[in-house]
């Protein structure tokens, strides 16, 4: 993973509350066995209809759309299936943050380990942030603040740890092998077995 | 008192490998990891790319549930023409993927297979105490059972597989008392989407919840497993059940539980896991069951529900919401029993349990479904298929006009080639009526088995109490 310290971008609005990843992207693309090129998949049934055309009135499908890598959404996004599919159509798509006032679990975990920063703020700037589509914003990760173009700076709740492994691009696969003799010992300990 | 701890704090401090501290998670040890072909095969890329072991195959139990076809079909060659290149490319990866790493895998020839969050706990796999994990949301379906059980992404599955360890930020408490007894024609699954609807789908965001209360008591394992599975619909990180009497019936000689001495040892150990009397909740919610009626969805997420016969509600200027009934094409005002139905679904990991189905036929018997409704039923494993047809089940289905069908996910979320139509308006027993979640432009009504075997018959959207009364 590739370390994330600080993302400048523009923002593109989704105001519905509760997208869930089957929106996200539908079930039918999940017979993948890679990771790779899922963002052609994004958001899928709601950019293109029945014969494939694109919406002109989704807001992806957008000129002043292209190049933005910040996704504003209503309240509660990425509620449903674990589908870490979710988190990597976004990112190959060009998304390198989500905002909401708050981003459903697995698909926040989710999106930590895959290097997509969620960020949840509180209602009055997310009203803000849905109201003004486009604007840009400027993300410190290692200070969790996020930056508004008239300057206002608003921090935001990140774990530690999330974020010590966000801006120094840490496999945490690595930091969990390392506890191996832990591990070991734990399994050894234990009055009972599974 | 300090000392005192609920259910989910009992589990979790028992499989603490290292505790969490400001800067770091817990490491958290992992008792049973479920497989299947969908969420695994980038996880096992991994593994192949840093040439890393399965530590633990003994604690690892694969299947293939959700790309499979739920026609019979013998060969992989056959399944392509099903289901398509892609998702019977999946199940053969995940064939591939089990042999190699030297997984068991109840594979798509095995008499076993079925949805993993059926299988867990028919096998006896499934058990009080343990942690259990699997790349699917549902996971949260055997916490009935007393186990901490949750969903993890693809990321995860891989730490599990390499590790059978996960890092974990301990979730805040909800408990859930709920007291009464249930009317007759109202279900488990009726009154999970009644909390959902109270609560909301983000009600147990960051929580694990606790269901308990006399209703809880009184009902049966199946019933129990319907509603820790829709716990996620809630939001929350798990649902969990106190195991009791009902739990260890269950679970005495089912091929994977504890036997002989161990049984013993494992019951007493058991009778332990529940919350103390004056152990603290981060927040408590209470409902009563003896007013519940059976409930419907009306919108695109499992929190727009109400009584059968209820209005549906206004959007109260809400966009959201509007754009939900938009999709929906149904109106504000009016109930939905004169909605017309196309599709009945009766199936998934929520309602395809023997009882599930018993249910769905004691309303069927002796009625046809309605011209012009397609009404699909998969068992939820092939042993439950097996079970159904020995008691007459399939017969009782087949003979209304509904297809019978092998073991899967199917049309709950339309991978495998089962899908609704575009427009068509479909009562399923699933989880999730979000759009296009059973085929793209489908729109789903969630219901009880009960409430969709009467829609099928009705041809509309239909109260099963009177199809219940008539002296069946």
């Amino acid at each position: 993973m590739n370390p994330v310290t600080r993302i400048q971008s523009r923002t593109v609005v989704l105001p519905t509350t509760d997208i869930d990843t089957d929106q996200l992207i539908p079930a039918r693309f999940l017979t993948t066995t890679s990771r790779e090129g899922l963002g052609q998949y994004l958001f899928h049934d709601l950019r293109f209809d029945a014969s494939g055309n694109a919406d002109p009135d989704f807001a992806l499908n957008k000129p002043e759309a292209d190049g933005c890598g910040i996704l504003v959404a209503g309240n509660n996004l990425g509620c449903g299936s674990s589908r870490e599919h979710a988190p990597w159509a976004l990112l190959d798509y060009g998304f390198q943050a989500v905002v909401s006032t708050e981003i459903a679990d697995i698909f926040r975990n989710n999106s930590l380990k895959n290097g997509l920063l969620p960020i949840v703020v509180d209602a009055d700037t997310l009203q803000y942030l849905l109201q003004n589509p486009g604007i840009s914003l400027d993300i410190d990760v290692a200070q969790a603040t996020l930056a508004l173009p008239d300057g206002k700076t608003i921090e935001f709740p990140i774990d530690g740890f999330a974020r010590h492994c966000l801006t120094e691009g840490l496999d945490q696969l690595g930091y969990l092998l390392q506890h191996e003799t832990r591990i070991s010992a734990f399994e050894a300990s234990r009055p009972w077995k599974p | 008192m300090a000392s005192a701890r609920t259910l989910f704090e009992k589990v979790w401090s028992d499989h603490v490998v290292v505790e969490e501290t400001a800067d770091t998670p817990a490491i958290l040890y992992i008792d049973l990891h479920l497989i299947h072909e969908v969420t695994t095969p980038q996880a096992f890329n991994v593994l192949h790319e840093k040439g890393l072991r399965v530590r633990r195959p003994d604690l690892t139990l694969a299947t293939m549930d959700h790309s499979t076809p739920t026609t019979p079909v013998t060969s992989f060659k056959d399944m392509a023409v099903v289901v398509g290149e892609n998702a019977a490319n999946q199940v053969r990866r995940m064939q591939e993927n089990c042999d190699a790493f030297g997984l068991e895998l109840l594979g798509f020839d095995s008499d076993q297979r079925g949805i993993v969050h059926v299988i867990g706990p028919e096998q006896g796999a499934t058990q009080p105490g343990k942690t259990i994990v699997c790349g699917d949301s549902h996971t949260s379906t055997h916490g009935a059972f007393g186990a901490l059980a949750f969903g993890i992404g693809t990321t995860e599955v891989g730490h599990v597989l390499a590790s059978q360890c996960l890092l974990q930020r301990k979730a805040r408490t909800l408990v859930l008392s709920i007291d009464g007894d249930l009317p007759n024609g109202v279900s488990s699954k009726d009154l999970i989407l009644a909390i959902i609807g109270q609560i909301g789908v983000d009600g147990g965001t960051g929580h694990v919840i606790e269901f308990r209360g006399g209703t809880i008591s009184a009902m049966d394992m199946d019933s129990r497993m319907t509603i820790c599975n829709m716990s996620i619909e809630a939001g929350a990180r798990a649902g969990m059940i106190a195991p009791d009497d009902h739990t260890f019936e269950y679970l005495a000689g089912r091929p994977r539980a504890p036997q002989g001495a161990d049984w013993d040892r494992a019951v007493a150990r058991w009778r332990t896991l529940k919350s103390d009397d004056d152990a603290v909740f981060d927040k408590s919610v209470t409902i009563s069951a003896d007013e519940m009626q059976p409930m419907v969805t009306f919108g695109t997420n499992p929190g727009m529900v109400i009584g059968v016969n209820d209005p549906v509600p206004d959007d109260d200027g809400d966009p959201s919401f509007r754009k939900a009934l938009d999709y929906m094409q149904i109106s504000a005002g009016k109930p939905l029993t004169n909605t017309g139905v196309d599709v009945v679904f009766v199936g998934s990991c929520t309602n395809s349990r023997l009882s599930d189905l018993q249910q769905a036929a004691d309303v069927v018997e002796g009625h046809k479904v309605a011209d012009g409704v397609r009404m699909l039923v998969v068992p939820g494993s092939q042993q439950i298929k097996k079970d159904a047809e020995a008691i007459g089940l399939d017969r009782v289905f087949t003979a209304a006009g509904a297809e019978w069908r092998e073991s899967g996910c199917s049309m709950c979320l339309g991978m495998n080639g089962d899908t609704v139509n575009s427009g068509q308006l479909s009562v399923s027993t699933s989880n999730r009526n979000f759009e296009g979640r059973q085929g793209i432009g489908a729109r789903t009504i969630l219901a009880s088995p009960m409430t969709a075997a009467a829609s099928a018959i009705a041809g509309r959207v239909a109260d099963p109490r009177p199809f219940i009364s008539k002296g069946k």
